[in-house]
């Protein structure tokens, strides 16, 4: 089991954001984690990471219980959702930055070549487009071998001979056996991608399965449909 | 085992040093340092009489380093928040994160300072009189001040996720400090003239570390006399080896307590 989640609760002030999420991710698949906006799913995959605190629950990442522990987090890459880096430093730093705090091997020159960085390695990072930021950002999640990847918003601001690049950088890592969460709001992605559904409501995961299995459940046969129908149709996982 | 706190020790120096790189190549840094530079220059070399340059260096310093630490620590925090998230999803322990951040901020500010005056004292020092030296002082409660308004900008900004809210409380606790404490400190001593109030003087500036720099300036140059019979009871007290290890102790607690805030609101919060 890559990620075990136990009874998780969090409250942002009056507001109860995750109210008792039990979860099991396994190893070597894609779940896309999806949900209506405030259902909690930044909160979740931050809570996974450490950046958030949970008030209640239990979580596990690959066998060790995360609560003070800051290890672990050399088995995750994490593609942040908004991509703002210092702005008086330059891209071949910022690689080399938190390569030199990571301290592991990594092979950022194949992803800088497949996205096409190599012109903008010498500027400083506040010259940059949006999209181009989102690429640095690719390639600062995916230069390590981690079993465990999370993507939160990956297609943001992406050309498509870009977006396509990272459809194939993700089939290949999975390939290699890793486990990888993505939250995206363009269902075409995840129905392309993912092979396990989360769906969040109001705090609880309100279904888990595959693509299959909600279009059965949901007795619709357009995957963008069956998402906007799960709330009025489905039951409870 | 071992291998562990070096590891924490480790990312906390090559965070500190990637913000201190990114601050000393800002605009606002050289700034910062010509500021001094000039001001040094000015001060000392159009003016005869080192006493009085160093007063006039004394009050310019005394309240705008803490204004520059205040403002630069809490845009530093807010601007780098982004970054910080990052940060945080990386193997690094979270209070090596802001402790670096913290050091570099404090750091690169110090500099500026000390390059700053540090280069006219040196000059002047060369050329005229070497008196000069004795107020490296100045130069001391600066690198003070500095990190203990770094740091209580940091704790006011890393507790306050509203950065106008942030920024308010940074600059109300600055105008507390360099003004308004000044007044009610003075109108009290006004208003319980009739009463002995050595002890509560000594006791009061002490409590705020801009006046207990001034304080150990003033009393530096030897003018106490002018301060009357409240001077004379400073020099008593502070004018002493043990006054000033007492003073450099209450500095040196002033520095510490916004680090130890700092790491115990760093280990608690959500991002």
């Amino acid at each position: 089991m890559t990620i075990e989640i136990n009874n998780l609760h969090k409250q942002f002030g009056k507001n109860q954001v995750l109210k008792g999420v039990d979860l099991t991710i396994d190893q070597g698949q894609i779940y896309a984690i999806l949900g209506p906006n405030g259902s909690g799913k930044t909160t979740l995959i931050k809570s996974i990471l450490g950046m958030v605190i949970p008030d209640e629950g239990l979580i596990s990442v690959l066998d060790t219980p995360i609560k003070k522990n800051w290890k672990y987090r050399k088995k995750i890459d994490y593609l942040p959702q908004i991509a703002n880096f210092p702005p008086n430093i330059k891209v071949k730093e910022l690689i080399h930055m938190i390569k030199d705090l990571r301290n592991s091997p990594s092979c950022e020159d194949e992803l800088i070549a497949l996205f096409g960085l190599e012109p903008f390695l010498n500027k400083k990072l506040s010259t940059l487009s949006g999209g181009t930021k989102q690429k640095v950002n690719i390639v600062l999640t995916f230069m390590f071998d981690t079993p465990l990847i999370i993507l939160d918003e990956p297609t943001t601001g992406l050309d498509p001979k870009a977006l396509i690049s990272l459809k194939d950088l993700i089939r290949k890592e999975k390939a290699k056996g890793k486990t990888i969460l993505i939250t995206s709001h363009i269902m075409q992605i995840v129905e392309e991608m993912a092979d396990e559904i989360l769906y969040l409501l109001e705090g609880e995961i309100y279904f888990k399965g595959s693509i299959k299995e909600l279009l059965k459940r949901t007795e619709q046969t357009n995957f963008e449909h069956a998402i906007a129908a799960i709330t009025t149709t489905g039951s409870h996982a | 085992m071992p291998l562990r706190p070096l590891q924490q020790q480790e990312a906390m120096l090559k965070i500190l040093k990637y913000s201190f790189y990114d601050l000393i190549r800002s605009r606002w840094s050289y700034v910062y340092f010509l500021f001094y530079l000039a001001l040094g220059f000015v001060l000392l070399f159009l003016n005869n009489d080192v006493s009085k340059a160093v007063i006039t260096l004394m009050n310019v310093i005394i309240v705008l380093i803490p204004l520059i630490g205040t403002i630069f620590g809490v845009m530093y925090y807010y601007n780098s928040r982004e970054f910080t998230e990052l940060l945080l999803a990386q193997p690094i322990k979270r209070t090596s994160i802001f402790m670096g951040q913290y050091f570099g901020v404090a750091g690169s500010l110090t500099l500026s300072l000390v390059l700053g005056l540090g280069i006219p004292f040196l000059l002047y020092g060369l050329m005229r009189s070497n008196a000069i030296f004795d107020f490296s002082l100045l130069l001391v409660t600066g690198a003070f001040l500095t990190f203990i308004f770094v740091g209580l900008s940091f704790v006011i900004a890393i507790s306050n996720e509203n950065k106008i809210k942030g920024f308010g409380y940074a600059v109300l606790l600055w105008l507390f400090l360099a003004v308004v404490y000044d007044g009610l400190f003075l109108m009290s001593l006004i208003m319980f003239e009739e009463y002995p109030l050595d002890t509560f003087s000594l006791v009061a500036t002490s409590l705020n570390p801009i006046d207990l720099s001034r304080i150990l300036i003033l009393l530096k140059l030897d003018i106490s006399a002018l301060l009357g019979y409240t001077g004379a009871i400073f020099k008593k007290f502070f004018g002493t080896d043990m006054g000033f290890l007492v003073s450099m102790a209450i500095l040196l607690a002033w520095t510490v307590l916004p680090i130890l805030g700092l790491r115990y609101k760093a280990r608690r919060k959500d991002f």
